[in-house]
């Protein structure tokens, strides 16, 4: 029960280790949360964070080590045993049934039962609401979960796992896909159930947010537990140096590069609904920033551009020849590269090797009289994995198992490989650790230098602001504001990118 | 860290990697495909010996003669299957083309080659009509196919009504029975136009960026669009060669009975999937190979054939056919429970530390360079 809980941890975990077959995932995992704190979990990809995460959850079982939660040992098979112990884990992107109401997900599986065994509607929906209160938010309990925010997913999960009455939450990465005034929300619902005698676990690669909210924080690198401080005793250079193992000289080392011809332009691309008028250039060797806020827009023009999505008007033309639209073929072969945002789902078949997702679009220059084997796909792929330091025993390993930031070494990998002339990239950090960020910040600056253009999409603005050399803002599907280098500061684009929807109350006020 | 500068990969890779992390004969022979094959083998050897007249002349000839209609669509079923779609209208399409050929040979008095390729165009047409509502309107294969299977089947039936046409030349319906090596030979000419289709569709799935494009749509047909796959294109072409190939086992089924009936090859199509899922196909697509499918139809066939040497029903061999089918289909759990449990054993057992983590570490790495030794 939270708040009753006696002192010492509610949750410790003293050298837990894991292996998948002769992977080492965790070597010497170990936390120890005190009930009414918020614990910052935080590690490069790779550290074992998620791992840790999945052992406590009941997904994963543990090969040696302590676990102990409330001061009484446990082993938990299943997440079943995890939830009924009071565990709840709430990940970036919450699983819901998106046909089934807000109030049936919460309950889903111990819906109250009237007479006769019939599920009480009426009890679930004031039980809804209450939790809701409780938290502070105002979503209704009777609308489908389909078309909510992730945001409010997560409020979902979270309400969840109080009617469980869980004491200890688990939050992985949860503000990765949410805008300022959701993470805001989330925090103030965090600090609400830290008050209310809660352990918190909040895993995060964004230090700001660790500084702002936690009160703890828990170091992991390679597998091993590094260090546990007071958040007012540490700062975020020591932290980082701790994950890295080393001082980190530059997070965005954009170098000045040589601005060419234009490659791409985009003139008055619409899509109903979605984006409307929207025009832009991209030089040879120059990066170009699209920021806003998440829902904006942005990927929506990215996809269009690159021809995954349709649109309804405008042009898009490639070094002066126009690229046909609705066809990623085209795209590819015009000399456009894509690193979509989401890399399991769209940037890679996760269960393919890493071979022919490396080798997945120049695959169709591989062939010898039109036959493809796995010995030219290999040959093929194995140079570009290791420019890129993709980190695998083989080629024929498949991409599910790796890290974030591994996966997005091996999407890089696959699209350099087309030696394209415009490089799309949708949110290139996202979900992975320092190091790999810089690596991936360098090799952008790098690949600039040698004129390509690219595109860049983030969320990130310090990632923005450091490495475009131009920006782009877009709100609500228009670009408010093309900021150079020297004008994009924070306030010039957080601006841009609530303009229109200031102007649009304002309007709506005077009308 | 070192510095990931990309120009080009040649001349100075700072890594290199070996192609595979098992050695040859763990890839060759711990797969499903090889299990039927073994399988197969294991079921012929015991019939030869122990099943009387298993080993007389004309059981390998009928046998062919019967499963020729299977192996022909095992091929294109195999490509949809692996794209996580379903052809149920493969069956009908065969009535379609029997009747077809039927009604243009007896009523319409042409030639037996001509009537067969306006058949072969019709089927690939019902393909086709599949395929746009699979791939193009978004429908679920499964609701798509058993409509058109009562459909196609409805209109062959349509054609002849129940009257059946006899009235084939014999050149013709001798040709689907002849043997190729002369008499006295087991093989049946059928396998001929069968080899031909089986190397244009092991290239198709295996040694093709086709075939890429198949096991991609089938693990992650997102993914596979993101990278430039045509999703839609590749399923409509499957389709439209699933109808054609069907279309021709309906002439062979028509020439060799040396009769068109609206009902010719009917449920057949469930003979069909079952041999593509025994040979080793994932029904959740992305997972397969031909060379499994192919010992999945002759082993089907070699077991219903044996049975009925010995005398056993048809009901006998069935219910052996379909147990076979679905220990197969939960083989995959339960090789994967054993290995989960029987490494939770060794684990509990022997407690582990750094180094032995170390060890399997260093043992991967030999196994890997072995591998890569015996390219």
């Amino acid at each position: 029960m939270p708040g009753t809980a006696p002192e010492g941890p509610a949750l410790e975990l003293r050298d837990v280790a894991k292996s998948f077959g002769s992977v080492v995932a965790l070597r010497s995992g170990s936390i120890a949360v005190t009930p009414g704190s918020i614990h910052a979990l935080v590690g490069e990809n790779g550290a074992g964070k998620s791992t840790l995460v999945k052992i406590v959850a009941g997904v994963h079982r543990r090969d040696s080590g302590v676990f102990r939660l409330h001061g009484e040992d446990v082993d938990f098979g299943s997440t079943a045993d995890s939830k009924a112990a009071g565990v709840a884990v709430i990940y970036q992107e919450p699983t819901l049934f998106p046909d089934l109401s807000v109030t049936e997900n919460i309950f889903m599986g111990r819906q109250p039962v009237g007479r006769g065994r019939r599920i009480d509607r009426a009890a679930m929906y004031a039980e809804a609401e209450r939790l809701f209160q409780g938290l502070g938010v105002h979503i209704d309990p009777r609308r489908p979960a389909r078309g909510l925010s992730i945001a409010d997913q997560q409020i979902i999960e979270i309400a969840k796992a109080i009617s469980l009455d869980a004491s200890v939450l688990i939050m992985d990465e949860p503000t990765a896909a949410l805008s300022g005034v959701e993470v805001e929300r989330l925090f103030a619902v965090a600090r609400g159930l830290r008050d209310e005698g809660r352990a918190l676990v909040f895993i995060s690669h964004r230090f700001d947010e660790v500084f702002e909210l936690c009160d703890t924080v828990t170091v992991m690198r390679d597998g091993d537990y590094v260090s546990t401080d007071a958040i007012a005793a540490t700062s975020v250079d020591e932290i980082v140096s701790r994950m890295v193992g080393r001082e980190v000289a530059e997070l965005f080392p954009k170098s000045p590069a040589e601005i060419g011809d234009v490659v791409l332009e985009v003139e008055g691309l619409s899509s109903l609904g979605t984006f409307h008028d929207v025009s832009f250039s991209v030089r040879a060797g120059e990066i170009v920033g699209l920021a806003g806020l998440v829902g904006a827009g942005r990927s929506e023009i990215a996809r269009a551009v690159f021809g995954v999505d349709r649109y309804d008007a405008g042009a898009v033309r490639l070094a002066g020849k126009p690229v046909a639209a609705r066809s990623p073929r085209a795209a590819i072969r015009a000399g456009i590269a894509f690193v979509p945002e989401d890399r399991r789902k769209q940037g890679l078949v996760t269960d393919a090797s890493v071979a022919r997702n490396v080798a997945a679009v120049i695959r169709r220059g591989l062939t010898h009289a039109g036959v493809l084997t796995n010995r030219d796909e290999n040959k093929a792929a194995g140079p570009w994995a290791g420019r890129l330091e993709v980190k695998t025993s083989a080629l024929d390993m498949t991409a599910s198992t790796m890290s974030g930031g591994n996966q997005q070494k091996v999407v890089l990998a696959k699209w350099l490989a087309t030696e394209p002339k415009l490089l799309i990239i949708d949110e290139p950090t996202r979900g992975i650790d320092v190091g790999t960020k810089a690596e991936v910040h360098r090799l952008l600056s790098d690949l600039a230098g040698q004129g390509l253009a690219i595109l860049m999409i983030s969320s990130e603005l310090p990632e923005v602001l450091g490495m475009a050399d131009r920006v782009l803002v877009v709100c609500e599907g228009r670009i408010t504001a093309e900021l150079s280098r020297d004008e994009a500061t924070p306030e010039a684009v957080m601006h841009a990118a609530t303009a229109t929807t200031a102007h649009a109350i304002e309007e709506e006020a005077t009308a | 860290m070192s510095t990931a500068t990309v120009d080009r990969p040649e001349g100075r890779a700072t890594r290199t990697y070996p192609a595979y992390s098992r050695s040859l004969w763990r890839r060759v022979l711990l797969t499903r495909e090889f299990a039927v094959i073994a399988l197969l083998a294991i079921v012929y050897f015991y019939s030869n010996a122990n099943v009387p007249a298993f080993d007389g002349p004309l059981t390998l000839y009928y046998l062919f003669l019967d499963i020729a209609p299977i192996l022909l669509i095992a091929l294109p079923m195999t490509l949809v299957i692996i794209t996580g779609e379903i052809d149920l209208s493969v069956a009908s399409v065969m009535g379609l083309s029997s009747a077809l050929i039927g009604v243009l040979h007896a009523d319409a008095g042409m030639s037996i080659p001509l009537a067969a390729l306006v058949a072969i165009v019709v089927g690939a047409v019902c393909g086709a009509f599949n395929g746009f509502l699979v791939a193009y309107v978004g429908l679920p294969s499964l609701a798509v196919t058993i409509g058109t299977l009562a459909l196609y089947r409805g209109i062959a039936q349509g054609l002849l009504g129940t009257k059946a046409i006899t009235d084939f030349p014999e050149k013709w319906t001798d040709l689907a029975k002849e043997r190729i090596f002369g008499d006295g030979s087991s093989y049946p000419m059928i396998l001929i136009p069968f080899v031909i289709l089986l190397v244009l569709f092991v290239w198709l799935l295996h040694f093709s960026t086709f075939g890429r494009g198949v096991f991609e749509i089938g693990l992650n047909d997102e993914a596979a669009h993101f990278s430039g796959v045509d999703v839609e294109r590749t399923k409509f072409l499957l389709f439209v060669l699933a109808g054609a190939v069907s279309a021709f086992a309906g002439l062979y089924f028509t020439l060799r009975f040396g009769s068109a009936r609206g009902d010719n090859a009917n449920g057949l199509e469930l003979q069909v999937i079952a041999a593509v899922l025994l040979g080793g196909v994932s029904i959740f697509g992305g997972r397969g190979a031909l060379h499994g499918v192919v010992a999945g139809v002759i082993l089907i066939g070699v077991i219903s054939s044996a049975m009925r040497l010995q005398g056993e029903t048809v009901n006998k061999i069935n219910i052996v056919i379909g147990v076979l089918l679905v220990l197969s289909v939960i083989s995959t759990t339960l090789l994967g429970w054993a290995q989960g449990f029987l490494s939770r054993r060794r684990r509990s057992s022997t407690p582990i530390s750094g180094s032995s983590s170390e060890d399997g570490q260093r043992r991967q790495a030999a196994a890997a360079t072995e591998s890569t030794n015996e390219r």
